[in-house]
């Protein structure tokens, strides 16, 4: 099952290669990563998507429990939670397609940020899933690149991961 | 406050936080703490002549007085060589904390002279580690890897220090913390009650009880513990490679090692057990054999203070997450107070039954049953271990290198006490044994250590056979000579029929004798077994001396029992080269 941990930890040079370095070590998958300074600038937040079964989620959160610089981490996929990936993505736009595309776009709530004679480059966010399905709408518009920030995810209600 | 510089600084926290030895070697990136330790001339420090030899000797003073080793290296080849004992450490739960010298900070990253990205390199094999980058830093920082090292479940912690951060000329307040906090890091101080009631309940109730305790209860001081535990309940007693010492090895309830190569008794005592209580053992797969078939009609209580250790390879009915002191007195407290509420409790009939079914065990094919000492001509391997035993009538420190005779020695010198037993068991890291030795005899100068070792082993650190000249550290290297890489040539019998594909040295074993001598120790040749008791007492007889007693063996003996792998359970073994469950 995919899961989304989502982990407080020092920001400290380091920290986060002891976080990649432990899932290359022990042969877990990372799906999606990242990383950033929190409102506290000692603090980072690092959100990683991974996949396996119970046993093997059970064994991540216990290994990323150990390392020194984490100081908290949670499942987010244990309760509901909000998650959001966003996506830039560069498609060419010529024709009958220009238009295509355009129309793909609004349906899916996205915003062309950068348009040129030849491509429009696209803003979305939302699940993985929804960027998943707006890269297939794409259908025969040629898709020039894409970049994805990976899930970041937070908690409903008044749960918080803090000190 | 006084004010030092950062090697200053260094060699006043070693110092401040009690080190006794520092095992090291000098380079470039460490002259200036080199200058500050001989100035302060405060912590004497050992001179290896390998780095490898530094970690392992730091790794056996560790082991055998539960106070972290210390390491001192240079950069670049001075830290890689480091490496193997660091990991050796790691894999078995070692405390120790390695400085490791580091090129200048502005010229971290430009491949500079001996560069090397120690924190990375290590990253996999340490508990922690730090690259210091102010000389501010270093005491909380020191004062931070002991902590870490020694606190919880044990492990090595590097500490990476840039050269120009330790020069002389640069003086900074000094002040050694008495504590520290961290506040991403706190282990388990204590189980959870609840678990420990229901896990005393499951213990009470059991019908074929066995007790499975490993290195965290040597590392976590458990042993008085676990014997007050296993003799209140009368429960049969079995410890890993690692825990061996943890449960006295003389006693009527311990079983012996269990495992691969450990004891039939303790095996099938495992595999038909109804409750096994696990105590700082990881269920390792050098233990468990086939993780599926493991013991399959018992439920376990698995106490660790390790939570990534619980459910790794075998789920735990009841998970006890904590130190083995504090948990095993809640126990021992937990089911003193059902024992008073009910006297019946365990069931003594059954109990009676399961000894009387290990006695059987015990006595149908125990270790030993003496056959193999009549059929070989040549001195065999037990016989060795056995002689050691009497030598030094149980008492000995002993360290060992990797291989058959590690596995003899594991079996055959019933270790009373815990912390007596200083072997790799994780990494399995050959060489490991003569620099253990040197740690530990100077740990322990008035007790007798012994390393038993293999031809193949001892070469792999034999250099350190010139500082244990220079430092005088007179324990006996029992040399169990077979000529061949044994356990390789053990496993190419069993799997390889019989091609000993790069397990022997042809003719090129050096004279063992001429080359102890050289280092100005004393040489003993052993060939028939009627002068092996007179040699062994005459090596430790010489109380001053390093002797090393060359022991020829019978070259084909194999270790028994061994696991039938693969796809068998803790009961399919091997008792001979013809036998097997
Ligand atoms: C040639 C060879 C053959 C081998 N054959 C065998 C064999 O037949 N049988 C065998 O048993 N091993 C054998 N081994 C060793 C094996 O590889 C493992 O090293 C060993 O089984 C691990 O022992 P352990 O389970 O006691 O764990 P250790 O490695 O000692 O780990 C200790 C455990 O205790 C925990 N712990 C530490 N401190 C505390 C504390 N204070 N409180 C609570 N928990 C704590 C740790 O978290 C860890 O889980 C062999 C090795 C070699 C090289
Ligand atoms: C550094 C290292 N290299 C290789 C091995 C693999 N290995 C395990 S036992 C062994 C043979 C050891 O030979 P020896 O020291 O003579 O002991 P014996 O088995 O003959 O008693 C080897 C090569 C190892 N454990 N460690
Ligand atoms: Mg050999």
């Amino acid at each position: 099952m995919r899961r989304i941990i989502s982990i407080l930890m020092e920001n400290e040079p380091g920290a986060l290669s002891r976080v990649v370095g432990l899932f290359s070590q022990r042969g877990y998958n990372i799906e999606t990563l990242n990383v950033a300074a929190t409102e506290d600038p000692t603090l980072s937040r690092l959100t990683l998507t991974t996949a396996g079964d119970d046993k093997t989620i059970e064994q991540i959160t216990k290994h990323l429990n150990k390392i020194v610089d984490v100081v908290k981490l949670v499942d987010l996929t244990e309760g509901a939670h909000i998650e959001r990936d966003l996506m830039l993505i560069k498609v060419r736009a010529q024709g009958v397609a220009r238009d295509e595309v355009k129309r793909t776009t609004d349906i899916f709530r996205g915003q062309i940020v950068d348009v040129g004679p030849n491509v429009y480059t696209i803003q979305l966010t939302g699940t993985s899933d929804k960027l998943d399905s707006f890269v297939a709408a794409m259908g025969d518009a040629t898709i020039l690149e894409v970049v994805r920030s990976g899930v970041a995810g937070i908690a409903r209600g008044e749960k918080v991961l803090s000190l | 406050m006084e004010l030092l510089s950062g090697g200053e600084m260094i060699a006043r926290a070693l110092e401040d936080e009690g080190v006794e030895y520092i095992f090291g070697y000098p380079g470039g990136a460490v002259l200036h703490i080199y200058d500050a330790l001989f100035k302060s001339n405060k912590v004497p420090h050992i001179l290896v002549r390998h780095e490898q030899a530094a970690t392992h000797a730091a790794d056996g003073y560790a082991r055998a007085t539960g106070k972290p080793g210390v390491v001192l290296v240079t950069s670049g080849p001075g830290a890689t060589n480091a490496v193997t004992g660091i990991a050796t450490a790691y894999m078995d739960s070692i405390p120790m904390v390695v400085l490791s010298g580091q090129v200048q900070s502005h010229l971290i990253g430009e491949d500079a002279f001996q560069e090397t990205d120690m924190v990375g390199i290590s990253r996999p094999i340490v508990k922690h580690s730090f690259q210091v980058r102010k000389a501010e830093d270093l005491p909380a920082t020191i004062k931070k890897a002991f902590h870490i090292a020694a606190s919880g479940r044990p492990g090595p912690v590097v500490v990476d220090i840039p050269k120009d951060i330790t020069r002389p000329d640069e003086k900074f307040e000094y002040h050694y913390p008495e504590s520290v906090k961290i506040r991403s890091y706190s282990p388990a101080q204590r189980g959870h009650t609840g678990q420990i009631k229901k896990a005393a309940r499951m213990l009470l109730g059991a019908k074929r009880p066995v007790i499975y305790a490993g290195g965290g209860v040597i590392q976590g001081e458990g042993s008085d513990l676990l014997v007050e535990l296993a003799q209140q309940l009368n429960y049969p007693v079995t410890n890993t490679l690692m825990g061996l010492g943890a449960y006295p090895g003389s006693d009527r309830q311990f079983l012996g090692m269990l495992g691969m190569h450990g004891f039939y008794e303790a095996n099938m005592a495992m595999h038909h057990s109804d409750v096994i209580l696990a105590v700082g053992a990881r269920f390792d797969d050098r233990v468990t054999n086939t993780v599926s078939k493991f013991c399959p009609g018992a439920k376990i209580v698995h106490i660790d203070v390790d939570p990534a250790s619980i459910s790794k390879t075998v789920a735990a009915d009841i998970p006890i997450v904590g130190p083995v002191t504090s948990v095993l007195r809640e126990l021992i407290d937990q089911v003193s107070a059902h024992q008073e509420k009910d006297a019946e409790l365990p069931d003594a009939a059954a109990l009676g039954r399961w000894w009387d079914q290990i006695e059987e065990w015990r006595a149908s094919h125990g270790l030993w049953t003496g056959r193999r000492y009549a059929e070989s001509e040549s001195i065999m391997p037990q016989q060795v271990i056995e002689s050691l035993y009497r030598a030094t009538n149980g008492d000995a420190y002993v360290t060992s290198d990797v291989g058959q005779h590690q596995m003899f020695a594991a079996q055959y010198y019933k270790f009373d006490k815990p912390r007596r037993w200083i072997n790799s068991g994780g990494l399995g890291t050959m060489g490991f044994g003569l620099p253990a030795a040197m740690g530990v005899k100077l740990a322990f100068p008035d007790i007798d250590v012994a390393c038993v070792t293999g031809e193949g082993s001892i070469q792999m650190n034999i250099q350190e056979l010139s500082t244990c000249t220079q430092y005088n550290t007179p324990f006996k290297i029992i040399n169990l000579r077979n000529n061949y890489l044994g356990m390789v040539k053990q496993w190419q019998d069993m799997q390889y029929e019989g091609r000993y594909a790069m397990s022997t040295y042809e003719d090129s074993l050096p004279d063992f004798m001429k080359l102890v001598e050289s280092f100005g120790h004393v040489g003993i040749e052993v060939r028939k077994l009627e002068d092996l008791d007179a040699a062994m007492e005459e090596a430790f007889a010489m109380k001053d001396k390093l002797v090393f007693v060359d022991v020829f063996i019978d070259p084909m003996e194999h270790v028994y029992p061994m696991h039938i792998a693969p796809n068998g359970s803790m009961k399919d073994m091997w008792l001979s080269k013809n036998e097997r469950t």
